[in-house]
């Protein structure tokens, strides 16, 4: 399987729907599958953090305080595939006014690799450990990945991650030894309100759209989706999100590109370049007589 | 509801997706806040002003649900002309006595009907005095009344004999309706503001909302957890909230009731089939030394002349029955005599009292963790430190399994390892997934849940550990024939076991709780008991729970292959009955309230009732059913009669009988405030218990008003973290939930931070006269200041998770607790009190009890501090 990653060099396409496991040699696949996570039901349980890693075995992360709200994980890492951010915020006021004491917000919203339609970390694995799932999905092989950590600077979200001491890429496979038996990742399954929703992509961006529709008929005009629009800079998210504020709220990129996307223009230049750079060192010779 | 049970808060996301409003009323913005529609910020300790604010706000404002009241209430029931209210006699009703610091509760009874020849009522034993002070040890103030509260949990206490005298229209002014609305008459929008800190504005969106959810069409329901039960007066913050869903008609009705979210999983089934002191299963009370000298005795006192109370004799000999088996019979009273008897209370509290006094030798810890998750924690440790032996069933090694070699009495060498001589067993526990068993929720409903895996190495479930412990004991005892053994060995302890470990079959025992005829064959329902000896029924609320010889709880239906009340998943107490008291749903005539909210309803055709639920109700007794003269038990209550336990089938607005501290809720102040009373000359509650000071180890602050309480400005308050389980038993250990909350800390806003220096993520010192402890700082909007009486109050909150052991480590916020009690259902104040805070860690060694001792010499506390009444 690992032989399709080289096939999802399909990054540099923008706006195009692009079915990513059709442009990555699977003929005959089921639907992409992927995640809807909406945070405007979050109660910042994390219990999806727990059972990422139970499922996962993935190791404990340290433990320290933070002081950044209830959040003690920080970060997306090779160690926590599922990440729990905590937003406190106050409606900004000049003074201090104890009759609206009330007047705070706490955002949760569960984070997780977007594995997206053009995935730079896929394009840039020099292994082939990072592949293309017939469900669409990005995952790392543990047993092929050499560590070579390219990926992590490629990614436009600064999901993947080397873990220390051990020195490969991990993230979350969006549960593939599960969905490929037909259950659900560990982390929607555990979801006690549904704001982790697993399912056929399709199916989920239609949600959402009803979902954000209603919060706006509501009166929650804030309400956005993020990484639902196969027209953004990664040709869409198979894992994406309805957050209650602009993403930079919650850590995310307002734009992500897909980092190899100027990749060929660039390689062509450098090319130029180099052209340029022996034509010079050739002419150099050739006006050398001596 | 968000942090401590965020698997049922699915269903409140569920509500608000089809349009429920959310309000949360809490000290702190927790998770829950941050996905309700309405957070109300409220100083904690505050409650009873909050709520009779509402009910107040709903007669003022003539939005009570009338006919209902009229109907189903105690409203038009006219009291006593000798009935003296709170508002009367500045903050005590009458019959206050204030040497015991107890209520004679005759003046609260309803006219025309006699004061019961027992001083106490149903479950309640006299105090006796001169018993309590040689079991219990205590001081005279804690010599109350050992049970009460409790032994309610399935039905109210009773009445006098004689018909109460009614005015349906509800205008007499000695009629309930009225006295509450005298009552809570001054609880007005400005005084809560006052009282609560809550601005008027938000206030009266919450009235408005309650209203306007409430009557025939709609329903709101609350939910309540222990920031409402762990005050000096815990049951009567419950009561405040039942008299305001009363008065909306939001009881037995669906979508309304009061919910208790409880602590751990079964708590709810630990009541029912008690771990406590005062109960027998189902809510029989624990027999009294000397009230309950024989059978005969004891079911005359304890039973209720109407409502179903009235066949306790069939439920108590049926679980003598179940007990004792065929050594059961009615010429030996059915082995009454084997039962141990109450002499005082002998709460927890007490109970770690009686270690320290050394008449309590022996001590058994399952699943608990005292020396961290109990009020005044140090005050467990010197207990424990005073005992013969000590078994610890956990499964990890807990603070109450090590406390003698590493606890902070031996940091700060007040205890030496070499000097106790508690001999200390460590027994490790089979975690849920290792055993079988069922889970009672909050909703009485049973589930059976199925063992995943065999408990690792020596780990064993408590089933197996207390029948093979018993039956090592009736081993020894085997050929006795000393008349004191005869309670162990004539138990009926004949339970199966399977499988290499010889593991008791847990459906024997639920076989045993449901109860069998004089053939043996499973009975179905309790009204199947008989007082004869030839039932046998372990807890008569369960009855009908093998219905069949099924193992009723193990029924898993799906929701989509039933109707929505899903009677077909579980199975709920009693009879398997959705919603208690759902005759309510329907008007007095027998037709629902309202086409929208049609629960149960009266079919005349067929002459019974009908509907989605099993009615909680006789199933032929038409609405227009009046008892005859003289009528008992169930029979004595008329067609539209709801509230079944009730002895007159009535919610009781007022509360006549039950209550040891007054028949309607009034706001006083906790054991420990910084703010006077601003209602009453009565600072606190006049009828708290107050565990004794034990050396020094138990003493209370100066509230506002008295010398000195500055040196406490602030309001600390106690609460669990999602990621944490309790004491940390389940979770400090395990590392994926240990990096989730890795360390103690406190929150703290940013104006008391600024007060005191205090750092974000820097450390703090939190100082009571108990304690003093340390924790990191959280400064943050969610723990917002208030203003309360005009000025800013403060308030610290504190998760009380930690210890010094497991993976995860921290001080414990128990440490800084005291011991004042709810009277009813002894229950500790942790919820509100106060203390100090400053920057920096806390002293270590003896340092730290000097600081502590440095603060009471600062605040003048004695003794006798916080004692008066």
């Amino acid at each position: 399987m690992s032989g399709a990653s080289a096939v999802s060099g399909v990054s540099g396409v923008s706006g195009a729907s692009v079915d990513p496991a059709t442009a990555s040699g699977y003929p005959d696949h089921p639907p992409r599958m992927g995640f809807f996570t909406d945070t405007s039901v979050c109660i910042g349980c994390k219990a999806c953090e727990v059972a990422c890693k139970e499922w996962n075995h993935i190791p404990e992360d340290g433990l320290s305080l933070t002081g950044m709200s209830y959040d003690n994980s920080i970060r997306l890492s090779a160690d926590t595939w599922r990440h729990v951010a905590f937003i406190e915020q106050r409606q900004p006021r000049a003074e201090p006014d104890p009759a609206h004491a009330g007047d705070v917000r706490w955002l949760m919203a569960s984070d997780v690799c977007k594995h997206c339609t053009h995935a730079a970390c896929l394009d840039v694995c020099p292994t082939g450990s990072l592949f293309r799932t017939e469900f669409g999905t990005v995952v790392v092989q543990e047993d092929i990945c050499n560590g070579c950590g390219y990926c992590i600077p490629a990614c436009p979200y600064g999901v993947i991650d080397q873990r220390k001491g051990d020195g490969r890429a991990w993230k979350c496979t969006l549960c593939y030894d599960r969905i490929s038996v037909g259950t659900a990742p560990a982390c929607a399954q555990a979801c006690p309100t549904e704001s982790i929703q697993f399912g056929p992509l399709d199916e989920l961006r239609a949600r959402a759209q009803r979902r954000v529709e209603a919060m706006h008929d509501a009166g929650v005009t804030d309400a956005r989706l993020y990484g639902h629009d196969p027209a953004d800079g990664v040709g869409g998210d198979g894992a994406f999100f309805l957050l209650l504020d602009e993403p930079e709220v919650y850590g995310l990129p307002p734009d992500p590109v897909v980092t190899t996307r100027d990749l060929t223009a660039i390689w062509k230049k450098v090319g130029l370049a180099a052209l340029t750079v022996a034509a010079a060192g050739i002419a150099s010779f050739v006006r050398a007589p001596r | 509801m968000a942090e401590c049970h965020p698997v049922g808060f699915q269903w409140v996301m569920e509500a608000k997706a089809r349009g429920a409003v959310v309000i949360h009323v809490d000290p702190r913005f927790t998770r829950t806040s941050a996905v309700a529609d309405v957070h109300v910020p409220i100083r904690a300790g505050s409650d009873i002003a909050f709520l009779g604010g509402l009910v107040n706000y709903v007669l003022q404002t003539d939005s009570f649900f009338r006919d209902y009241v009229a109907a189903y209430s105690n409203g038009p029931v006219i009291l006593r002309d000798d009935y003296r209210d709170t508002e009367d006699l500045d903050g005590v009703f009458s019959g206050f006595d204030p040497d015991t610091r107890t209520y004679d509760t005759s003046t609260w009874q309803y006219e025309g009907v006699e004061v019961q020849s027992s001083p106490g009522q149903r479950g309640e034993e006299a105090a006796d005095k001169t018993a309590d002070k040689t079991a219990g040890k205590t001081d005279a103030e804690s010599e109350g009344d050992a049970a009460k509260g409790h032994s309610y949990g399935s039905g109210g206490p009773a009445l006098g004999a004689g018909e109460a005298t009614l005015d349906k229209t509800m205008q007499h002014p000695r009629c309930v309706l009225q006295v509450l609305k005298r009552h809570y008459a001054r609880y007005t929008p400005e005084m809560v503001e006052q009282i609560c800190g809550i601005p008027q504005e938000p206030f009266r969106r919450v009235c408005e909302l309650i209203t306007a959810n409430s009557g025939p069409d709609r329903t709101t329901s609350f939910v309540y957890s222990v920031g409402w039960t762990q005050h000096t007066v815990g049951a009567q913050y419950i009561r405040t909230a039942a008299i305001l869903q009363t008065l909306l008609g939001n009881m037995g009705r669906p979508g309304g009731g009061i919910l208790a979210l409880r602590g751990h999983a079964s708590i709810q089934g630990s009541t029912d089939i008690p771990t406590l002191f005062n109960l027998l299963p189902g809510y029989i009370p624990m027999p009294h030394a000397n009230q309950h000298t024989d059978l005969a005795s004891f079911v005359e006192k304890e039973s209720a002349q109407k409502g179903y109370w009235a066949n306790m004799k069939a439920y108590f000999v049926s679980l003598l029955k179940a007990y004792y088996g065929d050594a059961a019979t009615a010429a030996n009273d059915f082995c009454f005599d084997y039962l141990p008897r109450l002499t005082a209370s002998h709460s927890t509290y007490e109970t770690v009292l009686a270690q320290m006094a050394g008449t309590c030798k022996g001590y058994f810890l399952m699943g608990e963790n005292p020396a961290v998750g109990s009020a005044n924690a140090r005050l467990q440790r010197l207990g424990m430190a005073n005992l013969d032996w000590l078994v610890v069933r956990d499964f990890s090694l807990i603070e109450s399994a090590t406390w003698w070699k590493d606890g902070p009495e031996i940091e700060t060498g007040e205890l030496r390892t070499g000097d106790i001589a508690t001999e200390v067993f460590f027994l490790p526990a089979a975690a849920h997934t290792e055993k079988e068993g069922s889970f009672t929720n909050t909703q009485r409903l049973l589930q059976w849940h199925r063992k995943a895996v065999e408990p690792a190495g020596d780990a064993r479930s408590d089933l197996w550990f207390m029948y093979h412990l018993g039956r090592r004991i009736r081993a020894k005892l085997a050929g006795s024939v000393d008349p004191m053994d005869r309670p162990v060995l004539d138990l009926t302890w004949d339970y199966t076991t399977t499988g290499a470990i010889d593991e008791p079959d847990a459906e024997a025992v639920l076989r045993e709780i449901n109860g069998w005829d004089s053939e043996g064959h499973p009975l179905s329902a309790s009204t199947e008991l008989k007082g004869d000896g030839s039932t046998t029924c372990g807890c008569w609320i369960y009855c009908g729970c093998y219905a069949d010889g099924v193992n009723q709880p193990d029924r898993r239906k799906p929701g989509s292959e039933q109707d929505w009340v899903a009677a077909e998943w579980g199975w709920a107490w009693p009879a398997n009955r959705r919603m208690l008291y759902n005759r309510a749903s329907a008007d007095p005539d027998g037709k629902p309230w309202s086409e929208r909210k049609a629960y149960l309803w009266w079919d005349a055709d067929s002459g019974k009732w009908a509907g989605h639920d099993v009615a909680d109700f006789v199933a032929d007794k038409a609405p227009d059913y009046r008892p005859p003269e003289g009528a008992r038990g169930a029979e004595a209550l008329g067609g539209d009669d709801p509230f079944i336990m009730q002895a007159d089938g009535k919610a009781w607005l007022f509360a006549p009988a039950g209550l040891a501290d007054g028949p309607l809720p009034t706001h006083y102040e906790p054991q420990e405030s910084p703010v006077g009373n601003l209602l009453h000359r009565q600072q606190r509650n006049p009828a708290r218990e107050l565990i004794a000071p034990a050396d020094g180890n138990n003493l209370f602050h100066p509230s506002a008003g008295e010398p000195l309480s500055e040196v406490f400005p602030y309001v600390a308050t106690t609460y669990r973290l999602t990621e944490h389980h309790t004491a940390g038993g389940m979770s400090r250990w395990l590392p994926y939930l240990s990096e989730l909350q890795p360390e103690m800390f406190c929150e703290v806003s940013p104006e008391l931070a600024a007060q005191r220096a205090l750092e974000h993520l820097g450390w703090a010192t939190i100082v009571t006269a108990r304690a003093a402890i340390e924790a990191r700082v959280l400064v943050t909007d969610r723990i917002p200041t208030l203003t309360v009486g005009g000025r800013p109050l403060y308030q610290v909150g504190l998760p009380y998770h930690w210890g010094p052991n497991g993976y995860s480590t921290g001080d414990g916020a128990n440490e800084l607790a005291h011991l004042s009690l709810d009277p009813n259902v002894h229950i500790q104040e942790v919820k509100a009190l106060t203390c100090d805070i400053r920057p920096g860690r806390r002293p270590r060694g003896p340092a730290r009890l000097q600081l502590v001792r440095q603060y009471r010499e600062r605040a003048g506390i004695t003794d006798e501090t916080g004692r008066a009444q």
